[in-house]
């Protein structure tokens, strides 16, 4: 798939095997309905080839389902902050299209992508969890699913952001503050504003894209049934005109299969990735929203941390007997502080690398996509204008 | 057959060209008609005839990118390559006048003009070159044009006077019985309905044109002027279509509406509810038998006009009857080909319907297809516009870049999308007018059937009548002297009998009178002499010896076999250009090609 990331991705030399090139590489195929009613998912095969030490190779095959996709997504997003959890096909809000072909075919696609990126991630790729998601048995993985879906639901952001904002509103009020704290960076200010817009910008253009793929199934269905109409009307018709009116419905009909056949291939080659490009944003949201959580609490850290060395002071001063525990804390909470900032840092050291490594992806993502679009809109002109243009001679013969 | 061809062709190939040079002239058309443009529209049906007749048909040749406006060239004259580039703008044209409501060169008109089949509706060129010097002899033109509001006439009751349009009528034509070669009237969409109405009555079994609709609906709804203009494109089309009928071309309901200045001296349809009153009156005399009040006239018009209650209710008896009664009428539909070719009607029109909704249907879809289109580039194009202005890296521009090109395609490809389907809905539009003439076809066929159920009616009404006298006849006898009374009775039911008679003679007349033309759309013309049935396959190419069923028939292929062309020769072009704005793009966007192809 990515040819191009997995080759920058950089793998470190094993030190077992310097020769040979390290590569990991998985597939995820073969989706299939197990279960019933309204118990009923989908399993995916997810395939794994690979020469790293730490993964048993060559291959190795497991089942997977999409709630351990998710599993792995929010451990990542835990785990890896700063660094743009690459986005999950969303859960079907339709109970109806769960289980149709293109939806299942369009998931697949967008879970084979998912994880692809993780593995030709730089940071991503040496994640534990990353190894037991590819590797760990069915039964494992139950275990470790089950157990986590009690922390992490599906948006973990909001919800610590819930719980945060509620901590931090708490200790505004107790430290006397009414506004929570934001960073003044205006650079940052710019990228967040940027981020924002982008997102409707896109979500506009991912619209009319679906419009445009029911568009082409409206105008097939048409066709086929102005094919059908124009083929009886023939047959009330003798000679000339009869055939002729045939001839026009059977070429309108199979105009009509070829219009289907582009709705599909505009969906998956031009829609889904205009898609994956609003979750790929919607992604960065909530990296965002985590960079505002760790700022949040490095700045009340560094605030705590002062209060408490002015208290250790007076404490100091009046030689109470309580200097040895404000002291311990004191210390306690200088490391936590000191930990909460380069946390931080982290976050915006990994952001800023995250942001250009974005818009070079997207740069090709995109100029795919537009390559597709304009490949399959120029074909399917061609063929269209093929078939009539076969159809005139016939119509010449039918009335003449 | 070839010399014939040759010699023709290059008479017409001689004012072809003085008909181009007449074009280029006076490139921007009278926008709200077609006014002036006769030679125009003459040299327009002369060009499609020139490529029906020679179809030299090449592949078409890639447009030049350069002009948006040229269309690949299906039909090539080698001996005058500009010819087919003029010719081509009669499948695609300019957008200016790629209006949906009305276009100056509407191909269908073209050929009207003339009132005749002018050269370029007959497939067979060789019969409309023949044809043409013969034809051309007699000519009329009707152009609707100039609407203007109104006022009602103050004694109306309504305070505030109410307004209505009246359009010009303006004709031309060398027939002698007009009175002069060219004059104009103004004419209320009222008078059109009054003509149409006349029409109907005077013309029972003819296929007569269907007049435009009233549209209430719509002339609340669409714009004044819109509606306006709508109206005066129907109105011309549907009058110039009466020009084109052969009977009616000549009858004097037309000659009157074209001509007289003024008021419309045609009796105009009182409304259903006075002639119901009118039957009403007369009703509870007829229940009771007293006289007969059907005035033997009256028989002529068909029962449902409203006028006459007891006759509707006598008639449907005897429709009932006919369905359901063990006996068979006294008088049947023996004209076995005329009920083939009535139930062929049914299967055409029936078809034909279904084509027409389907056509709908189609242009609906390319229609939303190009608003889709559109609107997609302009979500790009406004995306586009943010990432340069926002641009922090060269990533984002070079994105912003193909975003671009694509955008700029997809508001091209859109625009195509449209003018393709503008053009759809004129080809596609012959189907609609198909249809609209098949119910005047099952009016001419009701004509008949109504007439031939109006004198099964009285048939049966007279055995009735004739069992009744016989009755009291039998019973009089038996009495001597005779009852006052019961002679009286005798008396009257002797002059109903008379009267009955006399009605049923009549209606027979009527029946025989409207199978006539149906007949003569069998058999043609001729006086059917004791040879009998003309073989309906031998065709003379006289005027006079032209069955009405023929003309149609050969209208309907020539006006289909327009539409199919022009609507497949349409969809290849635009595809072509929608394809080369496409393909330019893929071109710019190579470089992100996977190996995958």
């Amino acid at each position: 798939m990515d040819q191009q990331q997995r080759s920058s991705s950089g793998y470190s030399h094993s030190p077992r095997s310097p020769s040979s090139q390290p590569y990991l590489s998985v597939s995820v195929t073969d989706p299939v309905k197990l279960g019933n009613g309204v118990q009923a998912y989908i399993s995916y095969r997810v395939i794994t080839k690979t020469n790293l030490p730490d993964y048993q190779g060559p291959e190795k095959i497991v089942i997977r389902r999409y709630s351990d996709f998710v599993w792995l997504h929010d451990r990542l997003f835990e785990k890896y902050k700063g660094v743009f959890i690459p986005p999950l096909p969303e859960k079907s809000a339709v109970e109806k299209f769960r289980f149709s072909a293109e939806f299942i075919e369009m998931r697949r696609q967008a879970l084979d992508v998912f994880v692809n990126r993780i593995a030709s991630h730089q940071e991503l790729q040496k994640s534990e969890d990353l190894k037991t998601f590819l590797q760990a048995e069915e039964e494992t993985m139950e275990r470790l699913r089950a157990h986590e879906s009690s922390y992490f639901k599906k948006k973990p952001a909001d919800l610590l952001q819930i719980f945060k904002d509620v901590q931090s509103r708490v200790s505004d009020v107790v430290l006397g503050k009414e506004k929570p704290v934001e960073e003044s960076n205006p650079d940052y200010e710019k990228l967040k504003h940027y981020i924002f817009e982008l997102e409707n910008h896109l979500a506009e253009a991912q619209k009319h894209a679906y419009r445009l793929v029911k568009r082409h199934r409206e105008l097939g269905q048409s066709l086929s049934d102005f094919g059908k109409a124009a083929k009886l009307l023939g047959a009330c018709e003798a000679d000339g005109l009869g055939k002729a009116l045939t001839e026009l419905g059977a070429k309108s009909e199979t105009l009509s299969i070829r219009l289907q056949k582009e709705a599909h291939q505009l969906l998956m080659n031009f829609e889904e990735p205009l898609k994956d490009y609003v979750r790929a944003v919607q992604s960065i949201k909530a990296t965002i929203a985590e960079r505002a959580n760790a700022f949040r609490q490095q700045c009340e850290l560094a605030e705590t941390m002062k209060l408490k060395e002015i208290n250790l002071d007076k404490l100091m001063l009046t030689r109470s007997d309580r200097v040895g525990e404000a002291e311990i804390e004191y210390r306690e909470l200088k490391e936590d502080s000191e930990e909460a900032a380069r946390r931080f840092e982290s976050i915006v050291r990994l952001m800023n690398e995250e942001i250009v490594r974005f818009q070079d992806q997207k740069m090709i993502d995109m100029g795919r996509a537009f390559h597709e679009f304009a490949k399959g809109q120029a074909r399917l002109a061609n063929n269209i204008a093929d078939a009539w243009r076969s159809l005139l001679p016939k119509l010449e013969a039918c009335f003449t | 057959m070839m010399g014939s061809e040759n010699e023709a062709e290059s008479q017409v190939f001689a004012s072809r060209e003085e008909m181009e040079n007449l074009v280029l002239d006076e490139p921007s058309d009278n926008p709200n008609g077609n006014g002036g443009s006769k030679s125009f529209s003459d040299y327009r049906s002369v060009m499609s005839s020139l490529a029906d007749a020679h179809h030299p048909f090449s592949p078409p040749l890639t447009p030049a990118d350069s002009d948006p406006l040229l269309a690949p060239q299906p039909y090539r004259d080698l001996r005058n390559p500009s010819l087919s580039h003029d010719n081509n703008n009669s499948y695609i044209e300019p957008p200016a006048y790629a209006d949906v409501i009305f276009s100056p060169f509407d191909e269908n008109t073209g050929s009207e003009i003339n009132g005749i089949d002018s050269p370029g509706r007959s497939s067979d060129s060789s019969l409309s070159l023949s044809r043409s010097p013969s034809s051309s002899s007699d000519y009329i033109k009707i152009t609707v044009s100039n609407p203007q509001k109104e006022q009602e006439s103050s004694n109306s009751l309504v305070p505030g006077a109410s307004t209505y349009v009246t359009y010009l009528i303006t004709t031309r034509t060398n027939i002698p019985e007009f009175n002069g070669s060219e004059f104009g009237v103004r004419r209320r969409f009222k008078d059109v309905v009054t003509l149409s109405d006349r029409l109907a009555e005077a013309y029972r079994g003819f296929f007569i044109p269907p007049r435009p609709d009233k549209s209430v609906v719509e002339s609340q709804v669409m714009q004044k002027q819109e509606f306006v203009e709508q109206r005066r494109v129907a109105l011309e089309k549907y009058l110039r279509r009466l020009a084109a009928h052969p009977i009616i071309r000549n009858s004097d309901e037309l000659k009157v509406f074209l001509q007289v200045q003024g008021k419309l001296p045609l009796a105009t349809s009182t409304d259903v509810a006075s002639r119901m009153l009118d039957g009403a009156v007369n009703l509870p005399k007829q229940l009771f038998g007293e006289g007969s009040t059907v005035a033997p006239q009256d028989v002529v018009q068909p029962a449902k006009g409203g006028r006459d209650l007891l006759r509707l209710f006598k008639e449907l008896k005897q429709s009932v009857s006919n369905d359901w009664g063990g006996s068979r009428p006294p008088v049947v539909e023996e004209d076995k080909e005329f009920l083939e070719k009535k139930e062929k009607m049914n299967v055409f029109e029936l078809q034909l319907s279904n084509a027409s909704q389907q056509a709908e249907s189609l242009v609906k879809a390319q229609q939303d297809m190009g608003e889709t289109m559109g609107e997609l580039g302009l979500a790009f194009i406004k995306l586009t516009k943010f990432e340069n202005e926002e641009a922090k890296f060269e990533s984002q521009r070079v994105r912003a870049g193909d975003m671009k090109n694509v955008a700029t395609a997809a508001v091209k490809a859109s625009r195509f999308y449209r003018e393709l389907n503008a053009q759809t809905v004129k080809h596609l539009d012959t189907l609609h007018e198909y249809l609209g003439l098949m119910l005047s076809v099952h009016g001419a066929f009701a004509d008949r059937s109504s007439a031939l159920l109006t004198v099964q009616t009285l048939l049966s009404e007279l055995s009735a009548l004739h069992t009744r006298a016989e009755k009291l006849e039998a019973a009089s006898s038996k009495i001597f002297g005779g009852d006052k009374s019961r002679i009286r009775r005798m008396e009257e039911l002797k002059e109903t009998i008379r009267a009955t008679e006399n009605a049923k003679s009549v209606a027979i007349r009527e029946y025989e009178r409207i199978k006539q033309p149906g007949m003569r759309l069998l058999y043609g013309w001729k006086e059917l002499g004791p040879v009998g049935k003309v073989d309906i396959h031998e065709r003379g190419f006289q005027e006079n010896n032209r069955t009405e069923l023929e003309r149609m028939e050969t209208e309907k292929q020539a006006d289909f076999s327009n539409m199919l062309k022009g609507f497949v020769l349409n969809q290849v072009g635009y595809a072509e250009k929608i394809a080369n704005v496409w393909a330019k793009v893929a071109e710019e966007t190579s470089g992100y090609a996977t190996d995958s192809a």
